[in-house]
Parts: C-alpha cells; sequence; structure tokens
C-alpha cells in the first residue's frame, strides 16, 4: 500500500539545481490540485527563470508569462475561463519588485485568484542579485558587500498588502517535514478560496537557492529556517 | 518495513531524505547517478515508511510502500 | 437584423468588437480612446462578457494575453503613449503565437506630445516596435463605418494567423459621429482553437498538455509542431509572415489608373486626400489616390496599378512623413515620394494640390 506516492501529472523531475525549494512547491500544487479534484482544469501561470522550467515538470495547462506579469495574465485567464483554476506562480524579484504594481492592485481589488511565491531572497535565473526581499547585509552578486538595508530596506508582502483586499495571506517554509506540511495546508487553503469564489489568496513560501547563496542544501535550508524567518515571519496573517 | 520505490537518476544529491528520516535509515551511498550526483541508499528493514523521505525530496525520486 | 444607427467613432468600435463575439476587455483611460473604456463599463456587463479598468496599460495588455491564452477573443485600447507600454505584451503576443486586437486610437507627437488629432504611431505600429523579430498586422479605418467592419475583421485575421492585429484609428475617426450599420451578432468560438489553447489537461499526460510558451524553444514542443506541420518554428514563423504579406493586403484605389500624381494617405487624412483628388480633378490635374487599408503588410501591390504617376505624396498628420518609407520602398525608388503633413491638422487641399504640382516640375 502507497504511503507516498507521486501525484499523477508528474512524470519528471523539475530542471532544478541541487536543492533547489521549486521542484518542491511545484509537488505541493499538484499534490493539493489532486486532492481537490481540480488537477484536469487548473491552469498554471508562471514567470520565465527558476520557477517557469522547474513548472514543466507539472503537466496541466500551463502560460509563460512575461517577467513580472503573471498576476494579470492569471486574472485574464480567469475573467475570460472562470470555470478554470489559476495559480500564478512567481518568484520574490518578479512578485515584489517588477510585478508590485500588478500585485498590489489585484489585492486591492480582491481578484480570484491563487498566487503562490517562492521566496529565496535573491534573483535565482540571472546569477542571485539582490531583490526586494534579500536580506540586510546579506551578499548577492549585486551586493557582493552585503545588503544596505538602510538603502534598500526589505519588503515584506504582508505590510504591502495585508490591509487591502486579501482573502488569504500566508507565509510557509520548506524546513522539515512538518514545515512542508503546514505549507501545503496553506497552499490548499489558497486554492479552495478559488474554488469558493472568495477571493484574491497569496501564499509566500521560504525556498532555499544553495547555488546563488553559495552555501550546501542543507546550510541553505537552515539559513532559510534561522535567517530569514527573522525578517519574514511564519504564520496566516489574513485568513478571511 | 517499507518498500522504497527510488529513481537514482533524479535523484540530485541533496541529501534532504538523509537529514529527515528519523530512523537514519538513508545514507549517502557513496555512488553517483549519470548527472554526477551522489545517489542515497535505503535500509528498508528497519524503514516504518513515514514517508519523511517523500515529503522533502524536491526532486521527485522517492515514492514510499508500506509493507503489510 | 443589422442596425442603423447615429454613433460616435469609438463607441461603434466597442459596439462592434461586441458583435465580433468579443467578451473581453481590458483598458485604462487616455484620451482620445477613453470614450471605449467608459462604453464597454456598462455595455460589457449587459452581454455578459469581462471588463476591467486595468491598473496601467502594461498590466491591461497582460490580461489580454490570458485572456487570449484561453483562446477567448479579447482587445484592449489606447493611444499613442499607453501603447508604448503596451509594447512588452504585444511582443509576448506575437512571441506566443496568440490571437488579440489591440487598438491605437492615435494622437500626435512623441512624448505626451498632445491629444488632438494625429498620426504620430505608424513607426511604431508597422515596425513591430517592441523587441524582437515580430511585425503586428495593422487595419487603418477612415470611417465610423469602416470603423465597425474593421474591428470583426480584425479578430478573424487575429484567429487566422494566431497573431496580435492592431487597428489604427486616430482622434478624428474616434470623436467624430457618423451614421453607421452594425452587424449582427456572431458568437466566439474557442473551440477552432482547442488544439493549442489553455484549457485544462483532463488527459494528464505530456502529450495532452498545453503550454502557451513565450521562448523559442515550442519548436521543441511535439505537439505545437505536429499540429501546425513544421518540425521547425523559425520556418513556420517565416511562412506565416510571407503568407500574411501575400494574402492580406487591403488598399482602396481612387483614380490612380490615368494619374499623373497620386497622394497616399490613410485613416483621418484620406478623406481629405479624396476630397483634394476631387478638386483637382474639376481643374483638370489628374491626381490620384491609395488609401492603405493595412499598414503592414503595406499594400505594395496597389502601385502596381498606378503606372502613370511621376511623383508620389504623402498626406499625414505628423511632422516627419512616417509613411514616406514605405511608398519609396513599394514605388522602388524609382520616381520622387513627397510627404504634406503637420502637428494639429490635416492639410488643406489648396496646399496640398500645390506642393505635388511643385513636385512636378
Amino acid at each position: 500500500m502507497y504511503v507516498k506516492k507521486l501525484p499523477e501529472y508528474m512524470n519528471f523531475a523539475a530542471p532544478s539545481c541541487q536543492g533547489c525549494g521549486h521542484g518542491l512547491i511545484i509537488r505541493l500544487m499538484a499534490e493539493v490540485c489532486e486532492e481537490l479534484g481540480v488537477t484536469g482544469k487548473t491552469i498554471l501561470v508562471r514567470d520565465v527563470a527558476c520557477g517557469g522550467s522547474a513548472s514543466g515538470a507539472w503537466n496541466v495547462d500551463s502560460i509563460t508569462a512575461a517577467h513580472g506579469r503573471p498576476i494579470p495574465v492569471a486574472n485574464g485567464v480567469k475573467g475570460a475561463s472562470p470555470e478554470n483554476i489559476v495559480i500564478a506562480h512567481i518568484g520574490d524579484g518578479a512578485a515584489y519588485s517588477i510585478g508590485s504594481a500588478e500585485l498590489v492592485h489585484a489585492a486591492l481589488r480582491g481578484d480570484n485568484i491563487t498566487v503562490i511565491v517562492v521566496n529565496n531572497t535573491v534573483y535565482g535565473m540571472t546569477g542571485g542579485q539582490m531583490s526586494p526581499a534579500t536580506l540586510p547585509a546579506e551578499k548577492t552578486a549585486s551586493s557582493p558587500k552585503g545588503k544596505d538595508a538602510d538603502r534598500y530596506g526589505v519588503l515584506n508582502v504582508v505590510d504591502l498588502i495585508g490591509n487591502l483586499n486579501c482573502t488569504y495571506l500566508a507565509r510557509g517554509e520548506l524546513y522539515d517535514v512538518p514545515a512542508i506540511n503546514k505549507s501545503k495546508a496553506m497552499i490548499k487553503k489558497a486554492i479552495q478560496n478559488q474554488i469558493d469564489g472568495k477571493g484574491f489568496s497569496l501564499v509566500e513560501i521560504l525556498s532555499p537557492c544553495p547555488t546563488n547563496l553559495h552555501m550546501t542544501p542543507l546550510k541553505t535550508k537552515e539559513f532559510m529556517h534561522e535567517e530569514a524567518t527573522k525578517f519574514f515571519p511564519l504564520g496566516e496573517f489574513v485568513d478571511k | 518495513m517499507g518498500k522504497i520505490t527510488y529513481i537514482s537518476s533524479r535523484c540530485k544529491g541533496c541529501h534532504y531524505c538523509v537529514e529527515a528520516c528519523p530512523k537514519e535509515c538513508v545514507t549517502p551511498s557513496g555512488e553517483f547517478n549519470e548527472a554526477g550526483y551522489e545517489t542515497v541508499k535505503f535500509n528498508e528493514a528497519d524503514c516504518i515508511a513515514c514517508g519523511s523521505c517523500y515529503t522533502v525530496c524536491p526532486d521527485y525520486a522517492i515514492e514510499v510502500e508500506k509493507e503489510d | 437584423m443589422a442596425e442603423r444607427v447615429l454613433m460616435k467613432g469609438n463607441e461603434a468600435l466597442a459596439e462592434a468588437a461586441l458583435r465580433a463575439g468579443c467578451r473581453f476587455y481590458s483598458g485604462y483611460p487616455i484620451t482620445p480612446q477613453t470614450e471605449i473604456l467608459e462604453y464597454l463599463s456598462t455595455r460589457m456587463p449587459e452581454v455578459g462578457g469581462f471588463f476591467i479598468q486595468a491598473e496601467s496599460e502594461l498590466c491591461g495588455i497582460n490580461m489580454v494575453f490570458g485572456a487570449a491564452a484561453t483562446g477567448a477573443r479579447a482587445f484592449t485600447t489606447s493611444s499613442g503613449p499607453g501603447y508604448s507600454l503596451k509594447q512588452e505584451g504585444i511582443s509576448y503576443l506575437a512571441g506566443s503565437d496568440l490571437p488579440a486586437v489591440i487598438i491605437d486610437v492615435m494622437r500626435i507627437g512623441s512624448a505626451l506630445g498632445d491629444i488632438f488629432m494625429g498620426q504620430g504611431d505608424y513607426w511604431q505600429l508597422t515596425r513591430g516596435g517592441g523587441h524582437g523579430d515580430y511585425r503586428t498586422i495593422v487595419l487603418a479605418p477612415n470611417s465610423v463605418q469602416e470603423n465597425v467592419d474593421i474591428v470583426q475583421l480584425a479578430f478573424d485575421l487575429a484567429d487566422k494567423y494566431l497573431h496580435p492585429v492592431i487597428i489604427a484609428s486616430d482622434a478624428g475617426i474616434g470623436q467624430m459621429m457618423e451614421p453607421v450599420e452594425l452587424p449582427d451578432f456572431v458568437e466566439e468560438d474557442r473551440s477552432k482553437h482547442d488544439w493549442w489553447r489553455a484549457k485544462g489537461n483532463t488527459a494528464g499526460d505530456a502529450k495532452n498538455t498545453h503550454k502557451i510558451s513565450n521562448v523559442y524553444y515550442k519548436m521543441w514542443d511535439p505537439n505545437f509542431c505536429e499540429q501546425i506541420g513544421y518540425t521547425d518554428y523559425p520556418t513556420y514563423l517565416k511562412d506565416k509572415y510571407k503568407a500574411i504579406e501575400e494574402n492580406e493586403q487591403r488598399w482602396e484605389s481612387y483614380m490612380t489608373e490615368d494619374a499623373e500624381a497620386v497622394l497616399v494617405a490613410y485613416g483621418s487624412s484620406s478623406r481629405v486626400a479624396k476630397e483634394t483628388v476631387n478638386i483637382a480633378r474639376a481643374q483638370g490635374f489628374k491626381l490620384g489616390m491609395i488609401r492603405p487599408i493595412t499598414l503592414w503588410p503595406f499594400p505594395v501591390k496597389a502601385f502596381e496599378e498606378a503606372k502613370a504617376a511621376k511623383v508620389f505624396c504623402t498626406v499625414e498628420v505628423n511632422i516627419l512623413g512616417q509613411m514616406k518609407d514605405d511608398v519609396e520602398a513599394a514605388v522602388k525608388h524609382r520616381v520622387p515620394v513627397g510627404f504634406v503633413g503637420d502637428f494639429f491638422e490635416v492639410p488643406d487641399s489648396d496646399r496640398i494640390i500645390e506642393y505635388v504640382k511643385e513636385m512636378l516640375k
């Protein structure tokens, strides 16, 4: 008897780096959609770069949006085809920097879509540059001496859209089995909300990027758990 | 006792599963797959089929069955 | 039954889009196209469609991108400055082979320019405009009636070629009121796009997955290549543009056969150009006019008929004569090509006749 079986629709590994959290997040989405019985009508809208290529491992219909635009594209899909379940899968650079206006206004309108933000504190595909979610003093390719937080700040999505018209806003991590299970429960709630027509749901997942953080996969997990959570506390911040 | 389906060709050697196993049944194998990553090996006799290794695996390399 | 009503160009265009089966619109206010947004804010819900006022043109075009990816008939509208912002999304629509209609109700100038009637966007509309190798089909109406007729055509061409289609209207056409015959409603048919559109994969296998991709990796997508009958995506693209250039040139020729000089004008300025031809003919001056209806593909075939012409002259509402290059290429640089134009207004007939006569000397 299977205790743990991969969801259907997954038949090759995500083409990600060693220890990258993207593949795991894709699998959690796939598990949730299967459990909710909506895989066959799910449309995944992905950003370019790491998340976009990782999500290719999941055989649902998908749309690659321009960098930073998965949220309006998802909104367009939902508007034209409300019977589909639409998930925007996007990184911290796309969501909080180039796509921040789109994020704010989708939350303000309470668009009935699900957004999963993979926060690994850097721009992964371009080689680990500083993003709005880079921690203070964190060394990146474009902040080699450590991020000057007085100049650039650190953007917490809860501060940005927590008081707008979100139905669900939560942050999870991938540190260990309980943390992964909690993150999965958050994703499930965010998709269930869309099925129920309740409005805008966003789940941010702290995800390791060993390649660009220049640490071993296990050390990166440790870093995200110990350091990143100081600036990005875990939990459910809005749950209507 | 657990039964593990392990697709070693998908493994990227992150060893998250090694850390996650509560019974220390998963250990680095000392062998490398075609892509050059160090794979893992499973001690199925001591496995309690909790599924932790599956849960933490980012590369869809592991499935877990319980042997009745 | 078709109905005959008196309508403003912008509103007629909006109504025509609904009658062409379009049920998705996302827009943003900018003069002189704002009536389209306003009209659809109440009219779209009446017909059961999706209307949204986006937070920017960038967002508006990306919402259209999402809708188009589901095979829906979708459109957005803007004017020059906003159209510039839409260029990102238009490049992605072209690179993703998605059908959509984008309307530019042109004004004058670069930068903010001004809101007055103009034809300031010829270059950005016809040269692709965004990044990469692409062109869009560009249709230019010159009356409220043609505004209506061309919308249906635009959606049909977008569906036929899986490509973004632009309508180059201008403030003159958009703001004027004329009697217009509205066509009957047709229903959109997404099923013809079932072979590629994102609709949900119920089979669960890779073969039946539709991945709308904006990268040239789709040349390796067996589904897409099998359906289009090509193994090589760049060749498919080259052939698509070649087919559009071959099949879709549209124009109106007016007294060109015996004309010793031919005016070339589209949109609002073509109305004055046509009147100029009539005035010149009354004076015994053999003037003619070619009115491109497709700005791209440029109707080069039209110029084969104007064999007697010793000079050509474009009449435009801009200061650099943006269409002149295309006319020079169409006549293969064999005869002189002039340009009369200005900001703020279409040059009057006397000035045009005087200019062309000067060219003939």
